[in-house]
Protein backbone atom coordinates (compact mmCIF):
# COMPACT_ATOMS: atom_id res chain seq x y z
CA UNK A 1 0.00 0.00 0.00
CA UNK A 2 1.18 3.20 -0.77
CA UNK A 3 3.05 5.39 2.44
CA UNK A 4 0.74 8.14 3.50
CA UNK A 5 3.54 10.13 6.31
CA UNK A 6 1.75 11.27 9.33
CA UNK A 7 3.56 14.89 10.06
CA UNK A 8 2.40 15.56 6.20
CA UNK A 9 -0.67 17.59 5.65
CA UNK A 10 -2.77 16.39 2.35
CA UNK A 11 -4.95 18.04 -0.43
CA UNK A 12 -7.97 15.53 -1.85
CA UNK A 13 -6.34 16.16 -5.30
CA UNK A 14 -3.00 14.08 -4.25
CA UNK A 15 -0.52 16.82 -2.83
CA UNK A 16 1.29 16.84 0.02
CA UNK A 17 2.71 19.81 2.48
CA UNK A 18 5.86 19.87 4.55
CA UNK A 19 5.59 22.91 7.21
CA UNK A 20 9.50 23.21 7.41
CA UNK A 21 10.97 24.98 10.88
CA UNK A 22 11.44 28.94 9.08
CA UNK A 23 7.66 28.43 8.32
CA UNK A 24 8.10 28.02 4.32
CA UNK A 25 5.85 25.06 2.82
CA UNK A 26 7.37 22.39 0.87
CA UNK A 27 4.79 20.78 -2.02
CA UNK A 28 4.93 17.53 -3.78
CA UNK A 29 2.46 14.54 -5.32
CA UNK A 30 1.96 12.14 -2.85
CA UNK A 31 3.09 8.25 -2.94
CA UNK A 32 -0.16 7.39 -4.15
CA UNK A 33 -0.56 9.86 -6.90
CA UNK A 34 2.79 8.88 -8.30
CA UNK A 35 1.83 5.50 -8.50
CA UNK A 36 -1.73 5.72 -10.35
CA UNK A 37 0.33 8.00 -12.61
CA UNK A 38 3.29 5.52 -13.48
CA UNK A 39 6.50 6.49 -14.73
CA UNK A 40 6.64 10.69 -15.14
CA UNK A 41 7.99 12.22 -18.13
CA UNK A 42 7.49 16.06 -17.72
CA UNK A 43 6.71 18.69 -15.19
CA UNK A 44 5.56 21.77 -15.72
CA UNK A 45 5.99 24.04 -11.69
CA UNK A 46 5.29 27.36 -10.73
CA UNK A 47 8.06 29.75 -11.12
CA UNK A 48 9.97 31.44 -8.33
CA UNK A 49 7.50 34.77 -7.28
CA UNK A 50 4.30 33.14 -8.70
CA UNK A 51 1.23 33.68 -6.16
CA UNK A 52 -1.09 31.49 -6.27
CA UNK A 53 -4.39 31.10 -4.19
CA UNK A 54 -5.69 27.94 -2.82
CA UNK A 55 -6.64 25.48 -5.40
CA UNK A 56 -5.13 27.31 -8.20
CA UNK A 57 -4.00 25.41 -11.07
CA UNK A 58 0.21 26.24 -11.09
CA UNK A 59 1.19 23.54 -12.96
CA UNK A 60 1.17 19.70 -14.84
CA UNK A 61 2.87 16.03 -14.04
CA UNK A 62 2.61 14.04 -17.27
CA UNK A 63 3.20 10.57 -17.18
CA UNK A 64 3.38 8.20 -19.92
CA UNK A 65 -0.42 7.20 -19.29
CA UNK A 66 -1.78 10.06 -18.45
CA UNK A 67 -1.69 14.39 -17.61
CA UNK A 68 -2.37 15.89 -14.36
CA UNK A 69 -2.77 19.31 -12.69
CA UNK A 70 -1.63 20.23 -9.47
CA UNK A 71 -3.08 22.36 -7.69
CA UNK A 72 -2.22 25.13 -5.04
CA UNK A 73 -2.31 23.54 -1.38
CA UNK A 74 -2.24 27.13 0.37
CA UNK A 75 -2.16 30.40 -0.93
CA UNK A 76 1.27 32.23 -0.77
CA UNK A 77 4.21 33.02 -2.88
CA UNK A 78 6.52 30.75 -4.69
CA UNK A 79 9.99 30.62 -3.32
CA UNK A 80 11.73 27.73 -4.87
CA UNK A 81 10.84 25.37 -7.69
CA UNK A 82 13.04 21.63 -7.85
CA UNK A 83 15.07 22.04 -10.57
CA UNK A 84 16.40 18.50 -11.03
CA UNK A 85 12.71 17.39 -12.09
CA UNK A 86 13.33 18.98 -15.65
CA UNK A 87 15.84 16.70 -16.46
CA UNK A 88 14.72 14.01 -14.02
CA UNK A 89 11.24 13.54 -13.40
CA UNK A 90 11.10 10.20 -12.56
CA UNK A 91 12.41 11.11 -9.18
CA UNK A 92 9.21 11.96 -8.20
CA UNK A 93 8.29 8.06 -8.21
CA UNK A 94 11.55 7.48 -6.55
CA UNK A 95 11.21 9.30 -3.42
CA UNK A 96 7.11 11.80 -4.27
CA UNK A 97 8.13 12.69 -0.54
CA UNK A 98 11.84 13.50 -0.88
CA UNK A 99 14.25 14.42 -3.84
CA UNK A 100 10.61 14.42 -5.61
CA UNK A 101 9.48 16.96 -3.74
CA UNK A 102 7.95 20.32 -6.27
CA UNK A 103 8.04 23.56 -5.39
CA UNK A 104 8.32 25.75 -2.03
CA UNK A 105 5.90 28.41 -1.11
CA UNK A 106 6.23 31.08 1.47
CA UNK A 107 2.49 30.94 3.17
CA UNK A 108 0.47 34.45 2.81
CA UNK A 109 -1.73 35.22 6.38
CA UNK A 110 -4.88 33.39 5.19
CA UNK A 111 -2.58 30.85 3.96
CA UNK A 112 -5.67 27.75 4.18
CA UNK A 113 -2.80 25.55 5.79
CA UNK A 114 -5.49 24.66 8.76
CA UNK A 115 -8.10 23.21 6.60
CA UNK A 116 -5.23 20.45 4.76
CA UNK A 117 -6.74 17.19 5.57
CA UNK A 118 -4.48 15.21 8.51
CA UNK A 119 -2.83 11.63 7.27
CA UNK A 120 -5.94 9.61 8.96
CA UNK A 121 -8.18 11.64 6.75
CA UNK A 122 -6.19 11.49 3.65
CA UNK A 123 -5.48 7.81 3.91
CA UNK A 124 -9.40 7.87 4.39
CA UNK A 125 -10.33 9.67 0.88
CA UNK A 126 -7.70 7.40 -1.33
CA UNK A 127 -9.49 4.31 0.88
CA UNK A 128 -12.90 5.65 -1.21
CA UNK A 129 -11.54 5.51 -4.55
CA UNK A 130 -9.99 2.37 -4.67
CA UNK B 1 -12.94 -11.27 -12.36
CA UNK B 2 -11.66 -11.81 -15.66
CA UNK B 3 -10.23 -14.64 -17.51
CA UNK B 4 -6.46 -15.67 -16.50
CA UNK B 5 -4.10 -16.71 -18.47
CA UNK B 6 -1.94 -19.89 -16.86
CA UNK B 7 0.91 -17.66 -15.95
CA UNK B 8 -1.66 -15.19 -13.99
CA UNK B 9 0.31 -16.50 -10.37
CA UNK B 10 3.77 -15.36 -12.23
CA UNK B 11 3.01 -12.22 -12.79
CA UNK B 12 1.40 -11.73 -9.58
CA UNK B 13 4.77 -13.10 -7.92
CA UNK B 14 6.18 -10.18 -9.88
CA UNK B 15 4.25 -8.29 -8.18
CA UNK B 16 2.80 -7.15 -11.23
CA UNK B 17 0.04 -4.46 -11.58
CA UNK B 18 -3.28 -6.31 -13.03
CA UNK B 19 -5.53 -4.64 -15.29
CA UNK B 20 -8.46 -5.84 -17.53
CA UNK B 21 -7.83 -5.82 -20.91
CA UNK B 22 -10.48 -7.48 -23.37
CA UNK B 23 -11.74 -9.57 -20.54
CA UNK B 24 -8.32 -10.85 -19.22
CA UNK B 25 -6.47 -9.95 -15.98
CA UNK B 26 -2.96 -8.75 -17.70
CA UNK B 27 -0.01 -7.27 -16.32
CA UNK B 28 0.23 -3.87 -17.01
CA UNK B 29 3.16 -3.47 -15.68
CA UNK B 30 5.81 -5.04 -12.88
CA UNK B 31 7.32 -1.79 -12.13
CA UNK B 32 8.32 0.83 -14.28
CA UNK B 33 7.07 0.81 -18.19
CA UNK B 34 9.98 2.48 -18.79
CA UNK B 35 12.60 0.41 -17.36
CA UNK B 36 10.41 -2.65 -19.39
CA UNK B 37 10.78 -0.59 -22.39
CA UNK B 38 14.39 -0.41 -22.32
CA UNK B 39 14.73 -4.20 -21.09
CA UNK B 40 13.15 -5.07 -24.92
CA UNK B 41 15.25 -2.42 -26.63
CA UNK B 42 18.29 -3.04 -25.20
CA UNK B 43 18.48 -6.98 -24.12
CA UNK B 44 15.42 -9.00 -24.00
CA UNK B 45 12.09 -9.19 -22.33
CA UNK B 46 9.09 -11.89 -22.05
CA UNK B 47 5.26 -10.98 -22.13
CA UNK B 48 2.36 -13.30 -21.28
CA UNK B 49 0.19 -12.65 -25.02
CA UNK B 50 -1.57 -15.70 -24.02
CA UNK B 51 -4.57 -13.79 -24.03
CA UNK B 52 -4.50 -14.13 -27.67
CA UNK B 53 -6.32 -16.42 -29.49
CA UNK B 54 -5.09 -18.89 -31.74
CA UNK B 55 -7.25 -20.87 -34.56
CA UNK B 56 -6.46 -23.54 -36.24
CA UNK B 57 -8.29 -24.05 -39.74
CA UNK B 58 -8.42 -27.56 -41.30
CA UNK B 59 -9.49 -28.59 -44.48
CA UNK B 60 -8.73 -29.19 -48.15
CA UNK B 61 -10.05 -26.04 -48.83
CA UNK B 62 -8.70 -23.90 -46.66
CA UNK B 63 -5.97 -22.10 -48.20
CA UNK B 64 -8.86 -20.77 -51.29
CA UNK B 65 -10.93 -19.93 -47.98
CA UNK B 66 -8.23 -17.95 -46.49
CA UNK B 67 -7.84 -16.20 -50.11
CA UNK B 68 -11.20 -14.90 -49.67
CA UNK B 69 -11.46 -14.15 -45.87
CA UNK B 70 -8.40 -12.21 -45.55
CA UNK B 71 -7.44 -8.61 -47.74
CA UNK B 72 -3.98 -10.11 -47.98
CA UNK B 73 -3.25 -12.81 -50.16
CA UNK B 74 -2.74 -16.19 -48.75
CA UNK B 75 -1.30 -17.35 -52.23
CA UNK B 76 2.09 -15.58 -51.46
CA UNK B 77 2.26 -18.48 -48.91
CA UNK B 78 4.43 -21.15 -51.13
CA UNK B 79 6.97 -22.40 -48.28
CA UNK B 80 5.96 -24.28 -44.96
CA UNK B 81 6.14 -22.15 -42.28
CA UNK B 82 5.59 -18.59 -43.84
CA UNK B 83 3.69 -15.67 -42.12
CA UNK B 84 1.45 -13.50 -43.29
CA UNK B 85 -0.41 -9.97 -41.62
CA UNK B 86 -3.73 -9.27 -42.42
CA UNK B 87 -6.38 -7.41 -42.07
CA UNK B 88 -9.97 -9.12 -42.03
CA UNK B 89 -12.85 -6.77 -43.48
CA UNK B 90 -16.47 -6.62 -43.32
CA UNK B 91 -18.04 -6.26 -46.57
CA UNK B 92 -17.97 -2.10 -46.27
CA UNK B 93 -14.13 -2.41 -46.16
CA UNK B 94 -13.99 -1.91 -42.65
CA UNK B 95 -11.62 -3.72 -40.28
CA UNK B 96 -13.23 -6.49 -37.94
CA UNK B 97 -9.80 -7.28 -36.94
CA UNK B 98 -5.66 -7.81 -38.03
CA UNK B 99 -4.16 -10.96 -37.22
CA UNK B 100 -1.06 -13.27 -38.40
CA UNK B 101 -1.83 -16.26 -40.05
CA UNK B 102 0.88 -18.90 -40.57
CA UNK B 103 1.25 -21.89 -43.58
CA UNK B 104 1.46 -25.32 -42.14
CA UNK B 105 0.25 -27.53 -44.44
CA UNK B 106 -1.58 -27.35 -47.45
CA UNK B 107 -4.33 -28.63 -45.20
CA UNK B 108 -3.73 -26.50 -41.95
CA UNK B 109 -2.87 -22.33 -41.64
CA UNK B 110 -2.81 -21.50 -37.99
CA UNK B 111 -4.41 -17.98 -37.33
CA UNK B 112 -3.49 -15.75 -34.18
CA UNK B 113 -6.09 -13.05 -33.69
CA UNK B 114 -6.72 -10.43 -30.72
CA UNK B 115 -8.02 -10.78 -27.53
CA UNK B 116 -11.12 -8.17 -27.31
CA UNK B 117 -12.47 -8.90 -30.81
CA UNK B 118 -12.61 -13.18 -30.09
CA UNK B 119 -16.45 -13.68 -30.02
CA UNK B 120 -17.05 -11.46 -32.98
CA UNK B 121 -13.99 -12.76 -35.13
CA UNK B 122 -14.84 -16.82 -34.21
CA UNK B 123 -18.37 -15.74 -35.54
CA UNK B 124 -17.42 -14.02 -38.64
CA UNK B 125 -14.85 -16.60 -39.55
CA UNK B 126 -17.30 -19.70 -38.48
CA UNK B 127 -20.08 -18.11 -40.79
CA UNK B 128 -17.97 -17.38 -43.89
CA UNK B 129 -16.29 -20.76 -43.20
CA UNK B 130 -19.62 -22.73 -44.20
CA UNK B 131 -19.44 -22.91 -47.78
CA UNK B 132 -15.81 -24.31 -47.40
CA UNK B 133 -16.18 -27.35 -45.18
CA UNK B 134 -13.90 -25.66 -42.68
CA UNK B 135 -13.09 -27.33 -39.76
CA UNK B 136 -12.43 -24.53 -37.15
CA UNK B 137 -10.62 -25.10 -33.75
CA UNK B 138 -9.72 -22.91 -30.91
CA UNK B 139 -6.66 -23.72 -29.31
CA UNK B 140 -7.40 -22.82 -25.49
CA UNK B 141 -4.93 -25.30 -24.57
CA UNK B 142 -2.15 -23.36 -25.82
CA UNK B 143 -0.43 -20.33 -24.24
CA UNK B 144 1.87 -18.06 -25.75
CA UNK B 145 4.65 -16.26 -25.13
CA UNK B 146 6.39 -13.24 -26.76
CA UNK B 147 10.33 -12.99 -26.14
CA UNK B 148 11.49 -9.61 -27.62
CA UNK B 149 14.37 -7.93 -27.95
CA UNK B 150 18.44 -7.91 -29.28
CA UNK B 151 19.60 -10.81 -26.92
CA UNK B 152 16.53 -13.24 -27.38
CA UNK B 153 17.96 -15.46 -29.50
CA UNK B 154 21.12 -15.73 -27.37
CA UNK B 155 18.88 -16.27 -24.65
CA UNK B 156 16.36 -18.24 -25.69
CA UNK B 157 18.63 -21.01 -27.91
CA UNK B 158 19.27 -23.39 -25.03
CA UNK B 159 16.11 -23.52 -23.49
CA UNK B 160 14.41 -25.02 -27.12
CA UNK B 161 14.44 -28.73 -27.43
CA UNK B 162 17.34 -30.29 -29.56
CA UNK B 163 15.32 -31.08 -32.14
CA UNK B 164 14.14 -27.54 -32.72
CA UNK B 165 17.10 -25.91 -31.95
CA UNK B 166 18.68 -25.87 -35.05
CA UNK B 167 15.46 -25.12 -37.15
CA UNK B 168 14.31 -22.48 -34.70
CA UNK B 169 17.74 -20.46 -35.03
CA UNK B 170 18.08 -20.36 -38.42
CA UNK B 171 14.40 -18.93 -39.23
CA UNK B 172 13.98 -15.94 -41.64
CA UNK B 173 11.59 -13.47 -40.46
CA UNK B 174 8.21 -13.82 -40.42
CA UNK B 175 8.52 -17.28 -40.42
CA UNK B 176 7.72 -20.18 -38.14
CA UNK B 177 8.80 -23.87 -36.86
CA UNK B 178 7.39 -26.24 -34.80
CA UNK B 179 7.62 -29.75 -33.02
CA UNK B 180 3.94 -30.93 -33.19
CA UNK B 181 2.17 -29.80 -30.40
CA UNK B 182 4.90 -29.42 -28.02
CA UNK B 183 6.10 -26.19 -29.46
CA UNK B 184 5.89 -23.44 -31.82
CA UNK B 185 8.19 -20.57 -32.69
CA UNK B 186 7.73 -18.08 -34.93
CA UNK B 187 10.25 -14.80 -35.77
CA UNK B 188 7.60 -12.57 -35.07
CA UNK B 189 6.64 -9.74 -32.44
CA UNK B 190 4.78 -6.61 -31.66
CA UNK B 191 8.20 -4.46 -30.99
CA UNK B 192 10.26 -4.14 -34.20
CA UNK B 193 12.63 -6.15 -32.43
CA UNK B 194 14.84 -9.34 -33.01
CA UNK B 195 12.59 -12.00 -31.37
CA UNK B 196 10.26 -14.79 -31.28
CA UNK B 197 6.53 -15.86 -30.73
CA UNK B 198 6.35 -19.00 -29.14
CA UNK B 199 3.05 -21.12 -28.27
CA UNK B 200 2.91 -23.69 -26.12
CA UNK B 201 0.84 -25.95 -24.43
CA UNK B 202 -0.50 -23.94 -21.00
CA UNK B 203 1.01 -26.22 -18.82
CA UNK B 204 4.56 -25.45 -19.82
CA UNK B 205 4.23 -22.24 -19.74
CA UNK B 206 4.93 -21.46 -16.27
CA UNK B 207 8.25 -23.52 -16.51
CA UNK B 208 8.86 -21.52 -19.67
CA UNK B 209 8.42 -18.45 -17.96
CA UNK B 210 11.01 -19.24 -14.64
CA UNK B 211 13.17 -20.69 -17.78
CA UNK B 212 13.39 -17.42 -19.33
CA UNK B 213 13.56 -15.80 -15.85
CA UNK B 214 16.29 -17.54 -15.09
CA UNK B 215 18.35 -16.97 -18.60
CA UNK B 216 17.97 -13.29 -17.58
CA UNK B 217 14.99 -12.44 -19.62
CA UNK B 218 12.53 -9.97 -17.79
CA UNK B 219 9.00 -9.81 -17.51
CA UNK B 220 7.49 -7.04 -19.51
CA UNK B 221 4.12 -5.66 -19.08
CA UNK B 222 1.05 -4.32 -21.51
CA UNK B 223 2.01 -0.62 -21.02
CA UNK B 224 5.47 -0.81 -22.24
CA UNK B 225 3.95 -3.39 -24.98
CA UNK B 226 2.13 -0.20 -26.34
CA UNK B 227 4.69 1.98 -25.93
CA UNK B 228 7.26 -0.08 -28.06
CA UNK B 229 4.22 -0.98 -30.74
CA UNK B 230 3.74 2.65 -31.41
CA UNK B 231 7.77 3.39 -31.75
CA UNK B 232 7.81 0.29 -34.33
CA UNK B 233 4.48 1.66 -36.39
CA UNK B 234 2.73 -0.94 -35.62
CA UNK B 235 -0.87 -0.38 -35.39
CA UNK B 236 -3.29 -1.70 -32.67
CA UNK B 237 -6.77 -2.33 -33.08
CA UNK B 238 -9.57 -0.43 -31.25
CA UNK B 239 -7.14 2.45 -31.22
CA UNK B 240 -5.76 2.74 -34.70
CA UNK B 241 -8.72 1.00 -36.80
CA UNK B 242 -11.68 -0.80 -36.43
CA UNK B 243 -14.96 -1.42 -38.48
CA UNK B 244 -15.58 2.06 -39.70
CA UNK B 245 -12.48 2.62 -41.18
CA UNK B 246 -10.45 0.92 -44.07
CA UNK B 247 -6.62 -0.74 -44.14
CA UNK B 248 -6.39 2.36 -46.34
CA UNK B 249 -7.95 4.83 -44.15
CA UNK B 250 -5.78 3.37 -41.38
CA UNK B 251 -1.84 3.04 -42.91
CA UNK B 252 -2.53 -0.30 -43.76
CA UNK B 253 -2.78 0.00 -47.54
CA UNK B 254 0.53 -2.29 -47.99
CA UNK B 255 -1.33 -5.26 -46.47
CA UNK B 256 -3.87 -5.36 -49.08
CA UNK B 257 -3.20 -7.25 -52.12
CA UNK B 258 -5.12 -6.16 -54.90
CA UNK B 259 -3.46 -8.35 -57.12
CA UNK B 260 -4.35 -10.60 -58.85
CA UNK B 261 -7.17 -8.74 -59.99
CA UNK B 262 -9.36 -12.09 -60.51
CA UNK B 263 -8.64 -12.58 -56.49
CA UNK B 264 -12.43 -12.08 -54.93
CA UNK B 265 -12.02 -11.36 -51.08
CA UNK B 266 -14.41 -10.13 -48.57
CA UNK B 267 -14.34 -5.90 -49.26
CA UNK B 268 -12.70 -6.00 -52.34
CA UNK B 269 -15.47 -4.00 -54.42
CA UNK B 270 -15.27 -1.30 -51.17
CA UNK B 271 -11.60 -0.74 -50.78
CA UNK B 272 -11.50 -0.72 -55.31
CA UNK B 273 -13.60 1.85 -54.95
CA UNK B 274 -12.45 4.15 -52.21
CA UNK B 275 -8.83 3.37 -53.94
CA UNK B 276 -9.76 4.92 -56.94
CA UNK B 277 -11.32 8.07 -55.40
CA UNK B 278 -8.32 8.88 -53.54
CA UNK B 279 -10.09 11.13 -51.02
CA UNK B 280 -10.11 9.03 -48.33
CA UNK B 281 -8.17 9.82 -44.98
CA UNK B 282 -4.37 8.55 -44.06
CA UNK B 283 -2.69 7.94 -41.43
CA UNK B 284 1.00 9.19 -40.41
CA UNK B 285 2.71 9.65 -37.75
CA UNK B 286 3.44 12.79 -35.68
CA UNK B 287 5.95 14.37 -33.99
CA UNK B 288 6.11 16.86 -30.58
CA UNK B 289 9.22 18.15 -29.92
CA UNK B 290 7.89 20.60 -27.46
CA UNK B 291 7.15 19.64 -23.50
CA UNK B 292 3.80 17.77 -23.42
CA UNK B 293 2.65 14.06 -24.63
CA UNK B 294 0.62 13.40 -27.83
CA UNK B 295 -2.48 11.07 -26.82
CA UNK B 296 -5.41 9.38 -28.16
CA UNK B 297 -8.61 11.99 -29.53
CA UNK B 298 -6.40 15.00 -29.62
CA UNK B 299 -7.59 17.53 -32.10
CA UNK B 300 -4.91 18.06 -35.26
CA UNK B 301 -5.02 20.73 -38.03
CA UNK B 302 -3.26 20.56 -40.71
CA UNK B 303 -3.16 23.48 -43.52
CA UNK B 304 -5.04 24.42 -45.55
CA UNK B 305 -7.94 24.04 -43.19
CA UNK B 306 -8.46 20.09 -42.68
CA UNK B 307 -8.83 19.02 -39.47
CA UNK B 308 -8.12 15.04 -38.00
CA UNK B 309 -7.35 12.99 -34.71
CA UNK B 310 -4.56 11.13 -32.92
CA UNK B 311 -5.35 7.36 -32.37
CA UNK B 312 -2.93 6.22 -30.53
CA UNK B 313 -0.01 8.39 -29.06
CA UNK B 314 2.48 7.89 -26.18
CA UNK B 315 5.88 9.69 -24.45
CA UNK B 316 8.65 7.34 -26.79
CA UNK B 317 10.99 6.82 -24.28
CA UNK B 318 13.27 5.81 -26.77
CA UNK B 319 13.09 8.68 -28.50
CA UNK B 320 12.78 10.80 -25.45
CA UNK B 321 9.82 13.12 -26.99
CA UNK B 322 6.17 12.27 -27.94
CA UNK B 323 4.96 10.11 -31.09
CA UNK B 324 1.70 9.41 -32.26
CA UNK B 325 -0.78 8.20 -35.38
CA UNK B 326 -3.26 10.72 -36.89
CA UNK B 327 -5.62 10.25 -39.43
CA UNK B 328 -6.01 13.31 -41.70
CA UNK B 329 -7.40 14.36 -44.19
CA UNK B 330 -5.97 13.30 -47.79
CA UNK B 331 -3.08 14.86 -48.74
CA UNK B 332 0.87 15.70 -48.31
CA UNK B 333 1.33 17.44 -44.84
CA UNK B 334 4.32 18.36 -43.28
CA UNK B 335 3.72 19.99 -40.35
CA UNK B 336 0.05 19.92 -38.29
CA UNK B 337 -1.10 21.54 -35.15
CA UNK B 338 -2.27 19.32 -31.92
CA UNK B 339 -4.42 20.75 -28.99
CA UNK B 340 -3.31 19.56 -26.20
CA UNK B 341 -4.80 20.59 -22.82
CA UNK B 342 -6.19 24.17 -24.64
CA UNK B 343 -2.69 24.87 -25.89
CA UNK B 344 -2.12 24.55 -29.80
CA UNK B 345 1.54 22.92 -30.44
CA UNK B 346 3.15 21.98 -33.92
CA UNK B 347 3.92 18.51 -34.97
CA UNK B 348 6.16 17.58 -37.55
CA UNK B 349 4.27 14.83 -39.84
CA UNK B 350 6.83 11.98 -40.45
CA UNK B 351 6.39 8.43 -41.62
CA UNK B 352 6.38 5.69 -39.66
CA UNK B 353 8.06 3.93 -37.99
CA UNK B 354 9.83 5.95 -35.21
CA UNK B 355 12.37 3.99 -33.97
CA UNK B 356 14.30 1.45 -35.50
CA UNK B 357 16.69 -1.57 -33.82
CA UNK B 358 16.80 0.62 -31.04
CA UNK B 359 17.28 4.16 -32.08
CA UNK B 360 15.30 6.96 -33.18
CA UNK B 361 15.10 6.38 -36.98
CA UNK B 362 12.75 9.75 -38.31
CA UNK B 363 14.57 12.35 -39.98
CA UNK B 364 13.66 15.53 -37.51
Amino acid sequence: MSEVPKELKYTESHEWVRVEEDGTVTVGITDHAQEKLGDLVFVELPDEGDPLNVEDTCGVVESVKAASDLFSPIAGEVIENNASLTDEPELINKSPYGDGWLFKIKPAKDSGLEKLLTAEQYTETIAEEE
Amino acid sequence: MGKKTPLYNKHLEKNAKMVDFGGWDMPLHYGSQINEHHQVRRDAGVFDVSHMTVIDLNGQRVREFLRYLLANDVGRLKKTGKALYSCMLNEQGGVIDDLIVYFQEETQFRLVVNAATHDKDIAWITQQAKAFAIQIRERDDLAMLAVQGPQTREKVKPLLPGNLQTSAMALAPFHASWNNDEIFVARTGYTGEEGFEMILPAQHAPDWWDALLAAGVLPVGLAARDTLRLEAGMNLYGADMDENYSPLESGLGWTVAFKPEDRDFIGRSALQAQKNQRTHQIMVGLVLREKGVLRAHQTVSVEGGGEGHITSGTFSPTCGFSIAFARLPAGVHEQATVTIRNKQLPAQVVKPPFVRHGKTCIDL
